[in-house]
């Protein structure tokens, strides 16, 4: 036999046995081998979940921690690491009852005491949470972060290891939706305790959801394999999940189309266009207004009717066919579309109907001249201000020119860096000026409370007993059908005051490849990988 | 020497100083802060993250804190990256920048010299008006362009390199060749006019006059003394490339240490803008001095005394 016959034979058995012990491993444990591959969008800046903050530390904490409950791919809060819950009458006090079966990682049973922990931890004003707000719904949570209560006084508490008692500040109908963000996630209260930088190595962290982080390169990747202890592993499909963080979105998309990353989100939106038409972009809602503010304070637009003028007389559709051309939908109204109304199935948005039509330029000029400015005279200078980013300064050069066509208005632009723009824009330091909500969890009340006079987000600084009002009837009332009705009384307050001018209403586009199955994500850009993987 | 040396030392500290309370002072006078979020904070809560971060300390006391802790070689924790601190950011960042950057100086340094080398000896001939309108492509093509280029025709087209990631020697050829493309063709021009210029001197006639080979000519007699504008320039461009690049590294998704410089100023994450400030200004110092002692290597005129008395 020549050398080279041998070399080949010896080649062939290799790749043969390769081969055969490829498929034995395969046949042992269950679960798909392929790992699925996510282009992620950020480095995270924190994997706590106490001290999470963003969509980046989300990503990652979605998939290694679960909370009492969790969504649905329809939006609702389904019982996740609690099998049930019960409401007392009053609607103030939250028993829930967590699964025996439920553990952590390390094997260690699941314990209400570990959310109680959490909680107060994360509200404990030692810990500086930046989102300790998202668990002031609590009883003397704010109180306790402020330093006037102690941590005893919290309304949590557990009873026994399985079930955990929470004291509403007020009655909150969605508190079920609010246990199932990040905020509300459990930590380990033994490996917390023993060192205090238990989040920055995943060798020490301990965590309870359907992956365990495994190995993270901080700004490039991270891997998680599939958690054996989690209580729903039978239904965790991939065994591996494999996450690269990419910042850059023309990267991402590099990425993609080399078959380096099996789903990411948002490409550029000058690539949009392409990717639609090579239907490698699915878009789907996402619960985010596009807005400007109209600072009630200064003239001109102390006075309603300009605000309305000036709101009438822009063109959404052209806006999101010609400029961000990214399928976003034109905004006719402030709360967004994928929130459900009375009944299963109905939307909040198709119930509330379109406050005003698109492009009104007739009942836009009356407006204006009722206000005192015929045809735009006498109105004094105003300036348009936006933080610098390509996206936004192509909407304003939009809407200026609107303003000037339709109404005879001239506009100057300014723009400024992103926080010097958030500081001038919460101080009132400008006449209109960009703005953008997304909802923390699946409520109209996300949006709606954005606009009540005492609200830090409140950047038109609009004050208004009436709808303050309404919305605290709606923050306590359990009654479904009573709730609903007093929100969509709230908005239409709201449309006719028009404090905040929505252009539209955001959309998240998903590059996913066709052979990725089971995914579910949620309006509030949630992406869960626990049943996904690649065929 | 010595005396040199120390007195140089010196003075690097003093520089590394002013530029610690320079960027210290400029830091906390842009407005908006590292809380300043779209979602505004509660007073009470933004109350207890500065005490957190002992932001509520009169900035004289930060000063002299952040100075205490620098002395111990403790650049602080990060505002942004919670669970990291700036050494760590520097520890993670600096090795993958160093990598790629040791190979894209190598590959300006060696690719360019070569060139400068042909271009001077075929001067106004054909070889060297390409190497020249090639350095030219090469001084004005923005990183990005080339980087996009060779992306799309390599990883793309004929599907030779990955697009992005840091996985490896073949993940670092694409990124290397859009970092070096710009030292690479200054340092073909500076060889290049180095060359020229001693090519023409009496000490080069008197040794071809004594029938010295053209081959040693050009290696043992041109080319040491063509080179000193080049490692003139080589020496700081090594400590910028060593660094990092924020352009190369987000294209190519690299974890280095160059992102940082940028994002760090966007998020206002006042030690990680302080401790890489810190970092990069004492390297460039360092090579900086290095870059003088080469030179009494390369020409024995140059003496160190002479220029430290200056």
């Amino acid at each position: 036999m020549s050398l080279k016959k041998l070399c080949s034979l010896l080649l062939a058995i290799t790749m043969l046995s390769a081969f055969v012990i490829g498929c034995s491993s395969t046949a042992s444990k269950v679960g798909v081998d392929k790992p699925l591959r996510f282009g992620q969008l950020a480095e995270p800046e924190t994997l706590d979940p106490r001290l999470a903050t963003g969509q980046p530390e989300m990503q990652f904490l979605l998939q290694m921690y679960e909370g009492l409950t969790t969504y649905d791919a329809n939006n609702n809060a389904v019982p996740a690491a609690a099998e049930k819950w019960d409401v007392s009458q009053d609607g103030l006090t939250y028993t829930f009852h967590i699964r025996k079966e439920a553990k952590w990682s390390n094997g260690d049973p699941i314990t209400a005491e570990d959310f109680e922990y959490a909680w107060k931890t994360l509200l404990s004003p030692e810990l500086g949470s930046r989102y300790a707000e998202m668990l002031f719904y609590v009883k003397n949570g704010e109180a306790y972060n402020s330093g006037k209560a102690k941590a005893e006084d919290v309304g949590v508490k557990a009873i026994d290891n399985n079930t955990l008692e929470v004291t509403l500040q007020e009655p909150t109908p969605y508190f079920p939706q609010l246990t199932a963000c990040y905020s509300y996630f459990p930590v380990h209260k033994k490996t917390v305790e023993a060192d205090p930088n238990w989040a920055s190595d995943p060798k020490t962290m301990v965590t309870n959801g359907p992956f365990t982080l495994t190995n993270w390169v901080h700004n490039e990747k991270a891997e998680f394999v599939k958690n054996e202890n989690y209580w729903d592993s039978s239904k965790v499909k991939s065994k591996k999940l494999e996450f690269a963080i990419v910042e850059n979105n023309t990267t991402r998309v590099s990425l993609f189309e080399n078959d380096q990353v099996d789903i990411t989100l948002n490409p550029p939106p000058s690539e949009i266009e392409r990717l639609i038409k090579e239907k490698e972009v699915t878009i789907e809602p996402l619960l985010a207004t596009y807005y400007y503010d109209f600072n009630v304070n200064k003239a001109p637009f102390d006075n309603p009717k300009v605000r309305k003028a000036f709101t009438l007389a822009i063109d959404r559709d052209a806006i999101v066919s010609k400029v961000t051309r990214a399928s976003q939908k034109p905004a006719a109204a402030f709360v967004p579309i994928g929130l459900p109304d009375m009944e299963l199935g109905s939307d909040f948005r198709k119930a509330g109907g379109h406050f005003y039509k698109d492009n009104d330029i007739e009942t836009a000029k009356k407006l204006l001249a009722e206000a005192g400015y015929p045809d735009g005279k006498g109105l004094p200078p105003i300036t348009l201000l936006y933080n610098t980013h390509e996206g936004h300064k192509a909407i304003a050069e939009a809407i200026q020119e609107m303003w000037k066509k339709n109404l005879g208005v001239q506009v100057e632009l300014e723009n400024q860096e992103w926080k010097v723009f958030i500081k001038s824009r919460a101080a009132g330091d400008y006449q209109v000026a960009r703005d953008g909500w997304t909802g923390d969890f699946p409520d109209p009340l996300t949006f709606l409370s954005l606009l009540t006079s005492n609200n830090g987000n409140n950047n038109s600084h609009w004050k208004n007993s009436q709808f303050d009002q309404l919305i605290k009837q709606a923050k306590s009332t359990s009654d479904l059908a009573a709730r609903i009705k007093v929100m969509h009384d709230a908005e239409k307050l709201l449309m006719d005051e028009m404090p905040v001018m929505p252009i539209y209403y955001y959309t998240v586009d998903y590059m996913i490849k066709p052979n990725v199955k089971g995914l579910v994500h949620t309006v509030t850009d949630y992406i869960y990988f626990k049943e996904a993987y690649v065929e | 020497m010595l005396q040199y040396v120390s007195k140089r030392i010196l003075s690097m500290v003093l520089v590394i100083y002013i530029v610690i309370t320079a960027t210290f002072l400029l830091m906390h006078s842009i407005p908006g802060g590292p809380f300043t979020t779209e979602k505004q904070l509660t007073p009470e809560v933004l109350r207890n993250i500065n005490a957190r971060y002992h932001l509520d300390d009169p900035l004289w006391k930060q000063y002299t804190d952040y100075m205490g802790n620098i002395l111990r070689f403790d650049l602080g924790p990060s505002f942004k990256y919670q669970d990291r601190t700036v050494n760590n950011i520097i520890a993670d960042g600096f090795p993958v920048s160093v990598q790629l950057g040791t190979f894209a100086v190598l590959l300006a340094v060696t690719v360019g010299i070569s060139a400068g080398i042909f271009a001077a000896l075929r001067h106004n001939r054909t070889l060297d008006y390409m190497i020249m309108s090639a350095s030219t492509l090469g001084i004005s093509i923005p990183s990005f362009i080339l980087a996009s280029f060779l992306i799309y025709f390599f990883a793309f087209k004929i599907k030779l390199f990955p697009a992005a990631m840091w996985n490896g020697f073949s993940y670092m050829i694409l990124p290397g060749i859009s970092l070096a493309a710009l030292p690479m063709a200054v340092v073909a021009r500076l060889t290049r006019s180095g060359m020229l210029e001693v090519l023409s001197q009496d000490f080069i006639r008197t040794a071809r006059a004594k029938g010295v080979g053209k081959r040693a000519i050009v290696y043992r007699h041109a080319l040491k003394n063509s080179l000193i504008p080049v490692v003139t320039y080589v020496g700081p461009m090594a400590a910028g490339i060593l660094t990092g690049s924020f352009v190369v590294e987000s294209i190519f998704n690299i974890p280095g240490l160059g992102r940082h410089f940028v994002t760090s100023i966007y998020n206002r994450d006042y030690t990680v803008i302080l401790g890489i400030t810190i970092f990069y200004s004492a390297l460039i110092i360092i090579f900086n001095f290095l870059v003088d002692v080469a030179y009494v290597l390369l020409d024995p005129r140059i003496s160190l005394e002479k220029k430290g008395d200056n």
